[in-house]
This record gives structure tokens, C-alpha cells and sequence, in this order.
């Protein structure tokens, strides 16, 4: 039997406000515990919340460049469940019923380029507010409720999605847009995204499958990795006859496996009702607008620009501006290297492909754009030559280290004293008598092999052009 | 009724300038009036009030927290000041607090075991705005745990008891607010009323009790009981006092979303004592089956007075008035299942000594810490919340609030104010109603539609049924809280009623110029223990 996979997401991004949803406290990741707390977000008796104006406005940008339509009025609701890092022991939330839609329905987001593209349809839009932190340690739990209270906004997906591979792609876009919209810093090893998953295979042309939620996935690879497991789980499941069972499942990144959490997801009810001590959230057309002209530039607009005023190839362009980080990353590279198409060749090049390999992203690179310049710069005015530069750069992204340093510890300065290569051309002409025979009958590649032969004894330091020129004089060559 | 140290029975009359009444019965205004002239300083009337306290308390049972070395340091602060031009409007003017308005450093129980001992970090909008007016601030007073209630009776510390009758319940939930005020164990008070918890203790105390329009007065810092109905008004022995009180703590809070930015005007310039051509709507519906006959010709001889002064009478329909209770008992206990999730023995107040295990933790907390009162509204709340029962219950419930809440605009498109009975009797026994549920929600049936409408209403004194006080209750339009404490005032300038003072107090009440002259206490001030029911 051939099944088709159906996928949607849940992903919660930490909004980048300063203060938190509904008090005043500092949003800060790694405060002592317990210090950007107040009587609202610690649940005290009396204390009452207060929309965050900037949460909404995130909140807003998410819509319009989701292309979501927008509710004029939204309503907040309580989702009561009993936990300790709940201190109200009910979280405030927009839930969805009849009659209170949330904040931004209905909008999409493209997938892939050209041909193979698609569009996603998106949901839903909310804003909700984080729990705190529970920390077990000797035998005690503690809170810390510094988190309590975060912004929060979930958006949730159409199940369009058909394979684990689209699903990545998905949640890639959607950071990238929402990086760019600067709605969220969108780091998952932060928390500041997360994703869930629901996972259900369909019989070609049947129902709809069982689906089961997986959760815990910290990165965008395991997002792929976790699904792919769950997808092959219930293939296997369901062609032994067994049926899946609809239940919470945790990825183990170890194992790589996912597991269940035996909740029952019909035991709970959450008793939602409409937050009382919050009046409704109203947005008018020109809240929206002044919210759409105060967006910075997004992905498809800056693809353009770079194409167009760098005259960059597409690719390059696309690949500039995946994220708004490497984006980022090249525009500050030019300020002190103002050579775009150089500057895009080693980034797309020899930065990517270091990253991909050691699985990093441009913001966790231990290379900062004016170090990067630096070495672009040593590379232009000849001090360091094509071959070093790579070597140079290797050791930047792998230590962090200063490109000026790295070049001065180890030596590597191009060599351009006739003198001193003199010598070693002499060298190499003793050395290969056959070769030079070649050159001088008139066969140009053999200089090649001369040149290379220079460099190999320099150790990759020679001048190349000083060397050719040696080389050529002293064989009577063109 | 009556006695020969008093200057007032059950039908008193003022008492003349410069009588040698105590500090602690006089007024607010009263008390600027002679901090301004020097005869007297905040730090004596605030000593008169808290030995009134001392001699009544134990008795009537109005406080759970009394600081009195605070409350006369704060006292000695104003005693230059006060009376003085550009003095605060509550200068050295000593107010008393509901236990369910936090005080920060004080303990702030709102009647429940399960908060003993918890003292918030913070003070309530209005703690703060009456700190900023300059009020002297005694003490909190008892109330229905949760405010739980309509005779304080819920309370997790003990009941208060009816200074008029100390067999009798002072109503509630606000009812230690009622009694202190009544007993002059404070010159004024802030309560809080979800469904007749300000009103109906003014009534059975004989105080002026002001529910206020909800929206008016910020919520923040009073511990939610239904956050949608919930709303703090002021407490005083007269009507003056009262707008004086509501102009202080009244207006706009950033902290609370749901108060609103209409203009607070000093309500205390806004009283004329004119009503020519006003229009009232007597509300039919408010004299029907179950109410005592002295009560509704109590409130009618009112509706008299007001006629006699030039207003206009008329007789209003609110048919779906009927409904409210049931609404209101789906929809308060419903708010309250949820605001009160958070007493879960985590992070403060009580928690179990005997749990191993979170469920368990949570179970015992809340068994060990809760009343029976809170027990079955959180249960009576938990069930019309659960799905499958949401739409037959909290959305009906709150389809029924709209249909009330648009037959009392309409009502008073018609008319300027709607009047009626606070409650349908006047103070019953203690433990009366206490094993009939039923029989005790009905106290409220003539208050809990406005506080479902959300419009303002007042009780004001308008007579006495067996020497028990019997309110009169004047609805005005939503944020018209200056036409109806106009409307009072007039009343109350044509009546004696609210110069009645209660008999306990009649006999204890030289106990406040006794000792701040330095004399001897009277002795045998509160009856004899027997006298008290167990």
C-alpha cells in the first residue's frame, strides 16, 4: 500500500519585545532566576495583565507578510490547566472558537524556487505568553519565572505539508521571514523557536491517517530528522496492521527516535473561556498600514537589489539573503570591503560550505564580518595569496582568530623578494632538467609545472607572478 | 433602642456642633472641618477610633488586621498639615480596607485560610491612591472568604457580627467594611461588591455603600473573585463621605485594562440636593415574592421623599431581571473556578505539610486552605466551563447578562435613576441561612442584576423594620455616579435615618473622648458572652 504523508506545523516564536506580554518585566535570556519577575507575571492575588503594544504590532507584521487577513477584533482566553511553572495556574492565550477568531487567519508562505514552489496555506496567527522554567536539582524542583510571561506567538500551518524534507523547508522560510520582518531572533537552540509536528499518512486517495504530535525537536535538521523517523514508525506500523495511535510523541536527538509520552490528549480540558480582565484587541485599518510601511526589507525584495545594484548571479543573490543573517553578515563584510561580487564569492563559497560541514549558522560562526574583510583585504593588495587565503580563512572560521594574526604567526606572507625566489627558481631549473627542456622547445604548460613546483618549495608563499616572470627570463621563454 | 449616653436612637436626630460626641462617629468632613479650626488633630481621632476598635472589636468582629502603631504614625504625619490649604482630600481621615485590597507589608487574606499569612509585595491602586490622598490607613476588615458570600459568615477567621444587633450578620461579603463604618470603628471604608457585596452589608449596617459602575475604580490589587462584575466602592455614614471617598479612588488605571478613561469629576462639588424633574423608575419586579412587607414600605415611603422634593416617580418593568441570578451563579463561580487556581500551595499561601507528589500537593492545599462556600463555587464554575457544557451554560449565561444589560439602558433612557429595595430583608441571625445556599443567594437578588448591567447603584439608610436598618438602593446610568449620589444626598438631607447611630455604639460611645482625654474606659461596653450565639 503506498501512503502519502501529511505534515503540519505549530511553531512558537518568542516575540523581540524588550518588556514581556503583559507587565513591564525585562525579557532577558539568562538573567539571575527569579529578578525579572513582578506581581503579574509571579501570579500574585490582585495583580492584573496588560497588552503589550509591541507584542501586537510583532504579532501584526507576522499577519501582513504571512498575508494573513486580519481580525479587527480579537479576544484573549484562559487555558486553565494546574502546573507549577504556570503561576496562575491558567496561561492567557487566543484560542479559537466560533465567534473569536485570532489574531490573523488564513495566510500563506512559499516554498522552493521556480518551478518546484509551492504555497503553504498558514492557519492561524496568535499571541500567547510563555510559562516558566522548572529545574530539578538534589531530589528539589524550583521555578524560575523569569521566562513566565514571554511573548509568545504561535503560528500553525495547513497539513499541505507532503514530506519531512517540505516540512524543513517550511520552517526554514518562515524563520527567514520572520528574522527579516524582525519579529523574532528565531534561534531554536535558544528557544526562541520551537517547533511542533503533527505527522499522519493517508492511504493514496483515503481518509485521513491518525496523527501523532512530535515534539522536543531543537533544531531545523532534527525537525527533518524526527519526522523522517516518525513517517518511516507509522509506514512500518501500518503495514504490520497495526493501527497509530494518537498520542504526543518526544524526539531523542540521541537516539534518534521518538517516543511516546503516554499523555491521554482527550483527559484534558482546558475550560477556555474569554480572559475577563483584558478588554478585546481591536485593529484598525491604519494600525495595519503604518505596521506595513514600517516593515524592513524582506527576502524577495533584497534578492532583487543585490542582483540587480551588485550585479550578482540569482543564485548567489538567493543565497545572500536566505537568512537575514548572512545578509546581514555580507552587507556589514562590505563596509570594509567594498567589493560586492568578491565579497559574495567567498561567502556563498568557502564560508557556506565551512558551515554546512561543521553544522553552523552564519550567527553562530566564529568569524566576524570585519575579520572577514580584513582577510579580503590582505588577499587584494597581494599579501596573502589565492591558496593562503583559503587556508587563512579555514583557521578564522575554526579558531575565530584575526586573519593580520593568524598570517603573522604562522609565517604566511607571500613572498615577493626576487632575490630570495631567485634562488629557489634556480633551484627548480636544476632540479628538472626534462621539463625545462619542454619550455624551452617551446611548450608553454610545462611553465605551469615550473611555477607550481616554486610554490610547492616555498610552501605555497611565492609570489606566483614574480616566479613566472623568473622563470620565463631566465629560459629565454615568451 | 437608644440609650442615655448617645445622641441618637433608631430615629436620632444630628447631633449639635461641639457635642461631646466621640472623634470616631464623626465624619470626614466633620473631621477636616476641625482638624482646619484645631479643634481637634488626625492623631486624636485616629487614637478615638482605634480604641473604639479596642472596645468593640473583640465583639463585633470587623477586623482581621488592626496596625495601630502604623496607623497613629501616619496619623502624627498630618497632624501640621492637615486642614491646611492644599491639604490631600483624606488628610488624617482614618479608612479602613477590605481584606481583599492588597496592602503591601500587610497581611492580605481576603478571608481565606489558604492565604494566612500572605503579605503582598505590593499595594493596590487604591491602597496606593488613598496613601496619596492622604487617608490614614487602620486596618483590613473581614469579609466572605473570597468574598464568598452575603454575611460574612464564609469568612475563614470567624463572622463579623451587626452592630445593630450582635446576633445578626452585618451582610457581606463586605461586612467587616459595613459593621467598622456603622460602629465607628472607621470613618470610612472601601468593600467590594461582584453581586451586592458593598450594598447589601450598607444596608444591614444602616451605612451609605456605594457600588460603583464597573470600570470606574481601578481592580488592580483586589483579589479577583469574578474579574468581569468585581468592583471596589466606598463605604461612609453619609453621602457627602461617600462621593469624597469615590473621588479619591476613582479614574482611570494603566495597570487595569478594563478601567476606563471617562473623566472622574469630584463628585463632592456635584452634590446640589436638587432633584426637581428628575425621573425615577421604581422597579417592579424589585417588589415581589419574598420581600418583607416593612422593607418594601420602607423603600416606597422613600420613593415619597424624593417626590415631595420635586422628582418624578414611575413605575419600570425589568422582566428578564428575574434571570440574573442563575446568570449571574453560572457566570461569577465560573470566573471565580479560574481566578482561584492559582491558591495551589506552589509559590505562596498555605500548602499541605502532607504531599509526596504534585497532584497530591495540589489536592490537599486547596482541601485543607478552601471553605465550603469556595469548594462548591470552584466546583459549580469548574462544571459550566467543561466542554460539552460551555455553550448550555457560560454562553447562555452570558447571553442573559447582554439581554439584562440592555433592558436596564433601556430602562434608563426612560428614566434618570431606577430605585428598589438593596435586599429583600433586613439583617437575618447568624447561621440563619447558613445550611440554604438557595435562601442566602437570595439576599442578592435586587443587587446582582446591576452588577450584570455594570451600572452604578447606592444604598442609602431610609428607615428601620424591627430596629433593623433597611437600604434604599438608587440605579443610575453607567458612569452617572454623580446623579446618583445627588439623588441620595437629597434623600438623606430630608431623612434622619443616617444619623442613627447603632445602640452598641450608643453605649460605648464616649469610650473614644474618654480615653483620648486620658479618663477612665467605661466598663461593660459589649454585652456578656451569653448574649452571643456560638
Amino acid at each position: 500500500m503506498t501512503y502519502e504523508t501529511v505534515i503540519g506545523l505549530e511553531v512558537h516564536v518568542q516575540l523581540a519585545t524588550a518588556s514581556k506580554m503583559f507587565c513591564g518585566c525585562a525579557v532577558e535570556f539568562g538573567a539571575a532566576p527569579n529578578t525579572r519577575t513582578c506581581p503579574v507575571c509571579l501570579g500574585l492575588p490582585g495583580s492584573l495583565p496588560v497588552l503589550n503594544r509591541r507584542a501586537v504590532e510583532l504579532g501584526l507584521r507576522t499577519a501582513v507578510v504571512l498575508g494573513c487577513r486580519i481580525q479587527p477584533e480579537s479576544r484573549f482566553h484562559r487555558k486553565n490547566y494546574y502546573y507549577p511553572d504556570l503561576p496562575k495556574n491558567y496561561q492567557i492565550s487566543q484560542y479559537q472558537y466560533s465567534g473569536h477568531p485570532p489574531l490573523a487567519t488564513s495566510g500563506t508562505l512559499e516554498i522552493g524556487a521556480g518551478e518546484t514552489s509551492r504555497r503553504i496555506g498558514i492557519r492561524r496567527v496568535h499571541l500567547e505568553e510563555d510559562t516558566g522554567k522548572l529545574l530539578h536539582a538534589e531530589g528539589r524542583s524550583l521555578i524560575d519565572y523569569n521566562r513566565s510571561g514571554t511573548p509568545l506567538m504561535e503560528v500553525v500551518t495547513d497539513p499541505d505539508l507532503g514530506s519531512p524534507e517540505e516540512a524543513r523547508l517550511l520552517l526554514t522560510q518562515l524563520r527567514a521571514t520572520l528574522q527579516y520582518a524582525g519579529v523574532t531572533t528565531g534561534r531554536m537552540e535558544e528557544g526562541t523557536l520551537r517547533c511542533d509536528a503533527n505527522l499522519s499518512l493517508r492511504a493514496a486517495g483515503g481518509p485521513d491517517g491518525i496523527r501523532t504530535e512530535v515534539k522536543n525537536m531543537n533544531s531545523l535538521r532534527s525537525v527533518e530528522r524526527a519526522l523522517r523517523f516518525e513517517e518511516a514508525r507509522q509506514r512500518e506500523q501500518l503495514s504490520r496492521g497495526i493501527p497509530v495511535v494518537q498520542e504526543t510523541r518526544h524526539w531523542d536527538e540521541q537516539r534518534g527516535v521518538t517516543f511516546s509520552s503516554r499523555e491521554k490528549e482527550e483527559a484534558q480540558d482546558y475550560r477556555y473561556f474569554p480572559e475577563p480582565d483584558l478588554v478585546p484587541l481591536l485593529v484598525d485599518d491604519a494600525w495595519v498600514e503604518q505596521v506595513r510601511a514600517g516593515l524592513p526589507e524582506l527576502p524577495e525584495a533584497k534578492r532583487r537589489r543585490y542582483a540587480e545594484a551588485f550585479a550578482l548571479p540569482e543564485h548567489e543573490a538567493r543565497l545572500l539573503t536566505a537568512t537575514r543573517a548572512m545578509a546581514e553578515f555580507f552587507e556589514e563584510t562590505m563596509r570594509g570591503f567594498n567589493q560586492p561580487k568578491i565579497v559574495a564569492n567567498w561567502l556563498v563559497g568557502d564560508v557556506a560550505a565551512y558551515l554546512n560541514s561543521a553544522g553552523q549558522e552564519i550567527e553562530e560562526a566564529r568569524i566576524t564580518p570585519a575579520s572577514l574583510a580584513e582577510m579580503l583585504r590582505l588577499l587584494d593588495r597581494g599579501t596573502l595569496s589565492g591558496r593562503l587565503a583559503k587556508e587563512v580563512l579555514e583557521e578564522m572560521l575554526r579558531t575565530g582568530r584575526g586573519a593580520a594574526e593568524i598570517v603573522k604567526d604562522r609565517g604566511l606572507v607571500q613572498i615577493s623578494d626576487e632575490a630570495a625566489l631567485a634562488e629557489m627558481v634556480d633551484g627548480v631549473i636544476a632540479e628538472h632538467p626534462g621539463p625545462v627542456q619542454d619550455v624551452r622547445a617551446g611548450k608553454d604548460k610545462a611553465v605551469a609545472f615550473l611555477v607550481g613546483q616554486v610554490m610547492k618549495r616555498s610552501r605555497g608563499r611565492a609570489n606566483p607572478e614574480v616566479v613566472n616572470r623568473l622563470l620565463r627570463n631566465r629560459l629565454n621563454a615568451r | 433602642m437608644g440609650s442615655p449616653d448617645g445622641p441618637a436612637g433608631a430615629a436620632g436626630l444630628p447631633a449639635r456642633p461641639g457635642s461631646p460626641r466621640s472623634l470616631a462617629d464623626c465624619t470626614a468632613f466633620e473631621l477636616r472641618r476641625l482638624y482646619a479650626v484645631g479643634e481637634a488633630s488626625p492623631s486624636e481621632a485616629v487614637r478615638a477610633v482605634l480604641d473604639r476598635i479596642e472596645s468593640l472589636d473583640k465583639e463585633l468582629h470587623a477586623y482581621l488586621h488592626v496596625d495601630r502603631e502604623a496607623a497613629l504614625r501616619e496619623a502624627a504625619r498630618w497632624d501640621r498639615a492637615a486642614g491646611r490649604d492644599g491639604a490631600p482630600p483624606l488628610a488624617g481621615i482614618p479608612v479602613a480596607l477590605k481584606d481583599n485590597i492588597c496592602t503591601r507589608g500587610w497581611p492580605t487574606t481576603a478571608g481565606s485560610r489558604i492565604l494566612a499569612g500572605f503579605r503582598p509585595p505590593y499595594d493596590a491602586t487604591v491602597t496606593v491612591r488613598l496613601r496619596e490622598a492622604g487617608a490614614v490607613l487602620l486596618g483590613k476588615t473581614n469579609c466572605d472568604e473570597f468574598a464568598f458570600g452575603s454575611s460574612t459568615e464564609n469568612s475563614g477567621f470567624g463572622p463579623t457580627r451587626n452592630p445593630w444587633d450582635p446576633m445578626r450578620v452585618p451582610g457581606g461579603s463586605s461586612g467587616g467594611s459595613a459593621a467598622a463604618v456603622a460602629a465607628g470603628e472607621a470613618t470610612l471604608a472601601l468593600g467590594s461588591d461582584t453581586g451586592g457585596s458593598i450594598r447589601e452589608p450598607g444596608a444591614f449596617c444602616g451605612v451609605v455603600a456605594l457600588k460603583p459602575t464597573y470600570g470606574r475604580v481601578s481592580r488592580y490589587g483586589l483579589i479577583a473573585f469574578a474579574s468581569s462584575l468585581d468592583q471596589i466602592g466606598p463605604f461612609a455614614r453619609d453621602v457627602r463621605d461617600a462621593a469624597l471617598l469615590l473621588s479619591a479612588v476613582a479614574g482611570r488605571d494603566p495597570a487595569d485594562s478594563t478601567s476606563s478613561a471617562e473623566p472622574t469629576p469630584t463628585y463632592t462639588d456635584l452634590l446640589t440636593g436638587d432633584v426637581r424633574g428628575l425621573r425615577i423608575g421604581v422597579v417592579k419586579e424589585f417588589f415581589g415574592e419574598g420581600i418583607e412587607p416593612g422593607v418594601a414600605d420602607s423603600v416606597r415611603a422613600a420613593a415619597g421623599v424624593l417626590e415631595g422634593l420635586g422628582a418624578v416617580c414611575g413605575e419600570v418593568s425589568l422582566p428578564h431581571a428575574v434571570y440574573a441570578l442563575p446568570a449571574y451563579y453560572i457566570i461569577a463561580p465560573a470566573e471565580a473556578s479560574s481566578n482561584l487556581a492559582r491558591y495551589a500551595g506552589v509559590h505562596y499561601g498555605h500548602r499541605t505539610a502532607h504531599a509526596d507528589d504534585l497532584y497530591t500537593l495540589y489536592a490537599r492545599t486547596r482541601r485543607e486552605g478552601f471553605g465550603a462556600e469556595v469548594k462548591r463555587r470552584i466546583m459549580l464554575g469548574t462544571f459550566a466551563l467543561s466542554s460539552g457544557y460551555y455553550d448550555a451554560y457560560y454562553l447562555r449565561a452570558q447571553q442573559v447578562r447582554e439581554v439584562i444589560r440592555r433592558e436596564f439602558t433601556a430602562a434608563l433612557e426612560r428614566f434618570d435613576l431606577l430605585l428598589g429595595p438593596v435586599a429583600p430583608t433586613p439583617a437575618f441571625l447568624l447561621g440563619e441561612k447558613m445550611e440554604d445556599p438557595m435562601q442566602m443567594y437570595l439576599s442578592d437578588i435586587y443587587t446582582i442584576p446591576v452588577n450584570l448591567a455594570g451600572v452604578p447603584g447606592i444604598s442609602v439608610p431610609c428607615g428601620f423594620v424591627r430596629g433593623l436598618p433597611v437600604g434604599l438602593q438608587l440605579i443610575g446610568r453607567a458612569f452617572g455616579e454623580a446623579a446618583v449620589l445627588n439623588a441620595a444626598f437629597a434623600y438623606e438631607q430630608a431623612t434622619p435615618h443616617h444619623t442613627a447611630r447603632p445602640p452598641l455604639v450608643a453605649r460605648g460611645g464616649m469610650s473614644g473622648r474618654a480615653a483620648s482625654a486620658g479618663g477612665p474606659r467605661s466598663a461593660g461596653q459589649s454585652p456578656a458572652p451569653g448574649d452571643s450565639p456560638a
